[in-house]
């Protein structure tokens, strides 16, 4: 009994701590519901650099607070997301996109996971062919199996 | 023996990348900024909100930007290196007072000294987001002709300002 009031205690606390949180994330800067889900978009793509793991549209940090609502105000100055995505490159360079271009400066973060993808194929490809050889490969010399064949030979007829 | 070498090999190149990805600084972030122009923006003075100030009014000296705000702790570990570098009165330093208040920014400079010819009061974090601040403090370095050549992130340590911004200093020639 005490037991289970406890547990209830417990959820109310949880739920009074957890509220406000739940709440921040779904307070609408705007009353435009339609502007929100574009700036949500835009900041989507954006990193934050503060917390550098975490979407501006995620993070809770001050920085990612202001550059929604520089979006937002772009927006609704009819910028469009290719504009206002340039804005951000230009302060805070490619880091701050989700996915950055194709440059010299990021051909290993494009290509290098497939590179290593297909040196580890080729690897393997090797050691398979490596054993293959090993198994198929005849340790015997040709005069033994034909020994061998012999044996094999005689016991089926001796059956 | 041999068949020790491949792994042998592989933990060797695998303790490269992490010796390599220790000294790494993921947060020091290379700025766009950096050999262009400083951004255009207008601040009131710290001083006297009255005045104001523009990056654009110091063209043709050197001088250093630092983005500081009393609520920022590194700030505070930076603050005597400044305070000592005023002194030598090598360039001038200029404040960017990012997201402050303008009392606290005041106390602070009164408490800790101020090392600041002048600083720019910027409430709103908008000059800050031109500059691409996105952690206090940050300093940079201005040439004659208003470009930005150097963006250090992070407290200044005297280390950092004896072996990369002097010598930068002293090849633009102040």
């Amino acid at each position: 009994m005490l037991k289970q009031g406890l547990t209830v205690l417990l959820a109310a606390w949880w739920l009074a701590v957890m509220m406000p949180v739940v709440a921040n994330e779904a307070k609408p800067m705007s009353n435009d519901p339609v502007l929100e889900a574009r700036v949500m978009v835009i900041a989507e793509e954006l990193r934050c650099l503060v917390c550098q793991n975490e979407t501006i549209a995620a993070s809770h940090a001050d920085l990612a607070v202001d550059l929604r609502s520089q979006i937002r105000i772009k927006l609704s100055q009819g910028q469009s997301n290719q504009q206002i995505l340039d804005f951000m490159v230009a302060r805070y360079g490619d880091f701050v996109l989700y996915r950055p271009p194709l440059k010299a400066s990021t051909v290993l973060l494009w290509v290098g996971p497939f590179a290593l993808l297909l040196l580890a194929a080729g690897v393997l490809a090797l050691n398979i062919r490596r054993h293959r050889g090993a198994a198929t490969g005849s340790s015997m010399t040709e005069a033994e199996q034909r020994r061998a064949q012999q044996l094999l030979d005689q016991e089926g007829g001796a059956s | 023996m041999k068949r020790y070498l491949l792994p042998l090999v592989v933990f060797l190149v695998l303790l490269g990348f992490l010796a390599v990805g220790l000294r790494l600084k993921p947060r020091e972030v290379p700025s766009p900024l950096v050999d262009r122009p400083v951004p255009e923006f207008r601040l009131p003075t710290l001083a006297d909100p009255a005045q104001q100030l523009s990056p654009q009014d110091l063209r043709g000296k050197v001088w250093m930007l630092n983005v500081w705000a009393s609520w920022c702790v590194a700030c505070r570990v930076e603050h005597p290196v400044l305070v000592e570098f005023a002194k030598t009165g090598r360039v001038p330093l200029y404040g960017l007072n990012y997201k402050d208040k303008r009392p606290d920014a005041l106390g602070w400079l009164e408490k800790f000294g101020n090392p600041y010819l002048q600083s720019m009061s910027d409430t709103a974090g908008l000059a800050g987001i031109d500059l691409g601040v996105y952690g206090v403090p940050e300093t940079f370095v201005v040439d004659r002709a208003g470009v930005i050549r150097y963006k250090h992130i992070g407290p200044v340590t005297p280390e950092a300002l004896r072996d990369v911004i002097l010598p930068l200093i002293g090849k633009l020639g102040a």
